[in-house]
Order: structure tokens, then C-alpha cells, then sequence
């Protein structure tokens, strides 16, 4: 299957709030940018939201970027739709650069941006077919198009409203209307559930799977392991700019280290502990985390009271348990030493 | 389902920059007396009590309407142009983000700035043509008042709503939303004042120093290129140079405005 997005060892430094007063972050004006400069480590005050990011998406694939906030999702999603420019490394959509091909690519894909941003001073039919008109569709074109849209999320009702009394659930909706109209061959949805009460989430992931079944190639952000498991082909797991794990999400679970993962809250000498609970047989790796460890084992919940033996012959008392069983997230935890939300 | 293949067909840019342009045009148009109200209420007030009601009371002289409706129309013509760039623009960059949507169209960034600042032009002199017939009404008759010149009147009034939208193009994308009150009373405030509205240019030849410092106003040409076209018998200066001077001013504003505009649309 053809690459229909690529990444290659791609970074984006920016300048720390503090810094970015004194300095522009950049200086160049023209539309197609300067080159930008070779990849040099990060200075104090620099960012480096995106650190060497390869990624290949396939065509058709529906395609999860999960991390926590501040991973670098966002920055992703800005290079590959022409928003962001690349400190270093390249990007291809669609066979376009986005860096030098820009109109190119704008013209290949929808975007659902991290918060709905209609344009307030029309109306929801307007928004579209204002919206069809700036990718050169006929009004004939885009008026059937944005009605059938409007039909499938249900606000055709809210045709002629305001954009500010549609509810965030519709101006949702009317922003992937509007990313569809010009029938683009990738969408991009950045955390397209933030914010939606649960019913609103499972309608709009019933949309969702109605674009992949269409064949459109889809890239969602989440922090939601559960919407990146139901929906994705794949998943790349992101944090700190970098690409942690890439697999789809049955194999990424495989990936989870141990079968269970152990979290134990305990008080005293966490690494004395962990020293003691490392030489149980059926753990596999222990974590010092913040008041406690982290244990993996193999055997579930069985290892319980031999750990909590081994971190009373330390000295120190187990005051919490909580058991979880293999999943997304015992992965992300063991790849990033954080929970997700 | 997917056709997939419009990507590939001709899209000139040109289509999209008037499909943006129909766009202002429509919002606009919706907005018409509240475009109205905002950018010429100022103006015309000005007029009730400087060449009516002042002039009725023998305070200035009769003559001075004369002086005045050329810096009025110009007056009117630059805050329109300005506003109606940097407001929305530091709204829409600001917190709603609503000119993405233009931005992630399939069009050069550079040509979406061109875009805004020809809306705003058009705004601009919307609000002059719309100033002059009133505030003549107001005045009633103007000596030396005459339309002869009626090309050059347009050219002025065309040049000076480019260089005032152009310059909206850089207020808006320079400051952040909590700083437009900052700009009315510290950049375009002491720009009426010393815009050589109220007065022509000539007359501060009793203060030299101010002569020249004035020079940096952008709206004393306007208000000097008005008097040069509308009323040619009030002292003014030289057309010509007013033309440069806007024309300078236009280029300056456009450059700076489009490097502040490419640094917001792609970060
Ligand atoms: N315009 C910006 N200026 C400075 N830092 C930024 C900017 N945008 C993002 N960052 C920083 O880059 C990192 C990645 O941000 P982002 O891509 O928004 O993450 P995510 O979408 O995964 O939450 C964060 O540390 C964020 O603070
Ligand atoms: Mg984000």
C-alpha cells in the first residue's frame, strides 16, 4: 500500500514562552520559508515539541497519534496541514511537500481543528459553502454537498442558525461537515471528543467509522486509550516529540510488559522496596514512581502478598493497591512513566 | 465514494481569492449600518459642531468648512480602513481562530493577507463616499468645493484606504486582544490629532518643529491629498509628493503587515 504520509526524523523547536518576548521565533516572511536550520540539540529556553518524528501513514488507514498533553499531537497535526513549519526533517502528504507544495496539499485534505472554529460572521450553510467555494466547488456542487452533510449529522434543522447557538456537539459535527465537503483524501481530528458529553462521543465515532469504511484516509489525535483502541488501525504512541511504540492495537497490547500491572502506594524507602520486590520470581521490572512502585507481574494478582511481605522487610508499609490488567495503558505507562489523562 | 481525484484538477488562485473577497463582501453587506454607525458616527459628529454649529456662532470662520470636510472624509476613510483589518483580525487570530479556515484553503498565505487589506480598501473608501455627500449636507455649501478633479479624488481617497488598510494588516496581526483599547488611545488617538484634520499643513508653519514631526503621520497626506483634489484653494501640499508619501507608506505598511501576518499563519 502506497505511503500516503510520510515523516522523516522530523522536529519542531520553539522558544520557551519567556524567551519567545525578546526573540521572534521566526524571522523569515515568505510563504515558502527560508530552509530551515540543520537539527542541533535543544538550548535552554527551546522546546523541542517534536524531536525526530518518522512516521508513515498508509492510504485508507485510520491511523491514532495517543499521548499525553503537550506530546506533540497538536504540533504533528500543524506540520503535516501546512500550519507548522519544520525545524528540520520533511513531510510528505499525499505525495506533496508540506514545507514547498503547500497549496498542493491544503487542496488533499479536511481538518478538524482541537477546538471548532466556524466562521461566526455566517451562518452554518454558509460556513460551508463558503468553505466549497475556496476549494473552486460550484454552489450547485456545494450546496447538495453541504446539505447531504448537514442530513447525516442531523443540524439540516440548523441550516440558516447562527453558529454561535449550535450546542459544541453540532459545531463539532458542522466542523467535520466542513473538512468533508471538498471530499479530501486525508482527514485530520485533533482530539475530536475533547469536551463532547458521551453521547455525543459515540455518535461522533459512528461518523467516524463511516469515513474509514468510505476508504479516507484518517489521522486522529486522542489522550483517550480506549477511542484510540475502537477506532484505529494503528496507533503511534508519542511523548516528548519522539515516537515511542507503533502497532496496531491488538499487537501493542501484546507489547504491555507483564500481564498485570501492580501499583502499590506505600510509605518509607521506596527504593529499598523496590530493590526486595525485584528479586521475586514473576515480576518482571519494577518502577519507583511517586510514593510507591510499580510492579509488573506475571502471575496477576498471586504476586500480591509476597510484594507486600518484601516491602514490610524494608520497612516500609503498603498503605494502597490497584491492580490493571494488560492493556494500551499499562504500555504507555511502562513506555512513559505517566498516566495518560 | 471517494472521488478523490479534484485535487488534481486546475484550481487558479484568483477563484479563490474572490470566493474569499465574496466572503468579506457578504459580512460585510450584513453589517452595513453597524459599519456605518462605528466608522463615520465619529466623523459626522465632528462636523455638526465644527462646520455647523461653531461656524452659526461666529466662531470660526465661514471658510474653515472648507479645511474641514477634506480632513473629515479623509478621517472617516482612514479609521474604517484600519478598523475593519485589525479588529476582526486580532479576534480571529486571537482567541477564535475563525481565519483558519482561509488559511488551510488551497491559496497562498500571502495572497489571503492581499485578500483582507483589498476588503478592507473597499471599506475604507466605502465609508469616505458615504462621509463626503453628508457632510456636505451638514456644512451646506462649501467654497471652492468642486468635483472637476473627480479622478484625482478617487485616487487619493483609493491610495489612502490601501495605506490605512495596510496598516490594519500590521496593527492586527501585532497586538494581542487585551492591547486594541492601548491602540485606540495611544496610536490612533494622537493620529487624528496630529493627522491634519482639524487644519491644513501650511498652518503649522508657525511651529516648525511640529511641521515635521507630523511628517510621520500617514494621515496628513490623506487629509493634504483631499484638500489638494476636493477643495484646491485651501493651502496643501504638492500632489505629487502626497502621492509618494502614501505610496511609501503603502509598501512600508504592506511589508511589515505580511511578515507579521506569515509569522501568525504558519508558526
Ligand atoms: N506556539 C508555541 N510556542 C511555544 N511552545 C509551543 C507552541 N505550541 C506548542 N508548544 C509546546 O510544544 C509542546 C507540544 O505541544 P502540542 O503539540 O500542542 O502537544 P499536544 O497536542 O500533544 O498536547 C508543548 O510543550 C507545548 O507547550
Ligand atoms: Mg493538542
Amino acid at each position: 500500500m502506497p505511503g500516503m504520509i510520510e515523516t522523516r526524523a522530523l522536529r519542531k523547536v520553539y522558544l520557551a514562552a519567556s524567551r519567545k518576548r525578546v526573540t521572534p521565533p521566526r524571522g523569515t516572511g515568505t510563504p515558502s520559508g527560508g530552509t530551515r536550520q540543520a537539527s542541533s540539540p535543544p538550548q535552554s529556553g527551546e522546546i523541542a515539541a517534536l524531536d525526530g518524528l518518522d512516521l508513515e501513514i498508509h492510504e485508507g488507514e485510520f491511523f491514532g497519534l495517543l499521548g499525553p498533553n503537550g506530546a506533540g499531537k497538536t504540533t504533528t497535526i500543524g506540520v503535516l496541514t501546512t500550519r507548522v513549519h519544520a525545524t528540520s526533517g520533511e513531510a510528505f502528504v499525499a505525495g506533496k511537500n508540506v514545507a514547498t507544495e503547500e497549496v498542493a496539499v491544503r487542496r488533499r485534505i479536511g481538518v478538524v481543528p482541537q477546538r471548532p472554529n466556524p466562521d461566526r460572521g455566517l451562518n452554518v450553510i454558509e460556513n460551508l459553502l463558503f468553505h466549497g467555494a475556496y476549494f473552486g466547488l460550484s454552489h450547485a456542487v456545494s450546496m447538495q454537498r453541504a446539505m447531504g452533510l448537514l442530513e447525516q449529522f442531523e443540524i439540516a434543522d440548523r441550516a440558516h442558525a447562527k453558529v454561535e447557538e449550535l450546542s459544541g456537539g453540532q459545531q463539532q459535527r458542522l466542523m467535520i461537515a466542513r473538512a468533508l465537503l471538498h471530499e479530501p483524501r486525508v482527514i485530520f481530528l485533533d482530539e475530536p471528543t475533547v469536551g463532547l458529553d458521551p453521547q455525543a462521543r459515540l455518535a461522533l465515532w459512528d461518523i467516524l467509522r463511516i469515513l474509514h469504511a468510505q476508504g479516507r484516509t484518517i489521522v486522529m489525535t486522542t489522550h483517550y486509550m480506549q477511542e484510540a483502541d475502537e477506532l484505529c488501525d494503528r496507533l503511534a504512541i508519542v511523548d516528548r516529540g519522539r515516537l515511542l511504540a507503533l502497532d496496531t492495537p491488538s499487537r501493542l497490547r501484546l507489547q504491555a510488559p507483564g500481564s498485570t500491572l501492580i501499583d502499590l502506594t506505600i510509605e518509607g524507602d521506596c527504593a529499598a522496596a523496590a530493590t526486595l520486590c525485584r528479586r521475586l520470581s514473576g515480576v518482571q521490572r519494577v518502577d519507583e514512581a511517586a510514593g510507591g512502585l510499580r510492579a509488573y507481574s506475571d502471575r496477576g494478582g498471586e504476586l500480591i502478598p509476597a510484594l507486600i511481605h518484601a516491602v514490610e522487610e524494608a520497612g516500609c508499609r503498603v498503605q494502597n493497591i490497584n491492580l490493571s490488567k494488560p492493556s494500551l495503558e499499562t504500555l504507555f505507562v511502562s513506555l512513559t512513566g505517566r498516566k495518560l489523562a | 465514494m471517494i472521488s478523490g481525484h479534484e485535487g488534481d484538477a486546475p484550481l487558479p488562485v484568483s477563484d479563490v481569492f474572490f470566493a474569499m473577497l465574496r466572503r468579506d463582501v457578504r459580512v460585510a453587506r450584513r453589517e452595513l449600518p453597524f459599519f456605518l454607525l462605528r466608522t463615520t458616527m465619529q466623523p459626522l459628529l465632528l462636523m455638526v459642531v465644527f462646520g455647523y454649529l461653531l461656524p452659526k456662532m461666529g466662531m470660526v470662520a465661514k471658510g474653515y468648512t472648507a479645511t474641514l470636510l477634506p480632513g473629515v472624509v479623509s478621517l472617516s476613510l482612514a479609521l474604517s480602513a484600519v478598523q475593519s483589518v485589525s479588529l476582526p483580525m486580532v479576534a480571529q487570530f486571537g482567541f477564535s481562530k475563525e481565519i483558519e479556515d482561509r488559511l488551510l484553503a488551497p491559496i497562498p498565505s500571502h495572497l489571503v493577507a492581499l485578500e483582507l487589506v483589498t476588503a478592507g480598501t473597499l471599506q475604507g473608501l466605502l465609508a469616505g463616499l458615504f462621509v463626503l455627500p453628508v457632510g456636505r449636507l451638514i456644512m451646506g455649501a462649501i467654497p471652492g468645493l468642486g468635483f472637476s478633479n473627480a479622478v484625482q479624488v478617487f485616487s487619493v481617497m483609493l491610495l489612502g484606504a490601501a495605506t490605512f488598510s495596510a496598516l490594519g494588516l500590521l496593527i492586527g496581526c501585532a497586538i494581542n486582544p487585551q492591547q486594541i483599547g492601548l491602540m485606540f488611545s495611544s496610536i490612533i488617538g494622537p493620529m487624528i490629532f496630529f493627522g491634519c484634520m482639524y487644519y491644513p499643513w501650511k498652518g503649522l508653519d508657525t511651529v516648525p518643529v511640529m511641521k515635521y514631526a507630523v511628517l510621520v503621520n500617514p494621515l496628513v497626506y490623506v487629509a493634504e491629498g483631499m484638500r489638494a483634489t476636493l477643495t484646491p484653494g485651501v493651502p496643501h501640499m504638492d500632489l505629487t509628493a502626497i502621492s509618494l508619501a502614501l505610496l511609501t507608506l503603502l509598501l512600508l505598511f504592506w511589508w511589515l503587515g505580511l511578515r507579521a501576518f506569515m509569522k501568525r499563519a504558519v508558526t
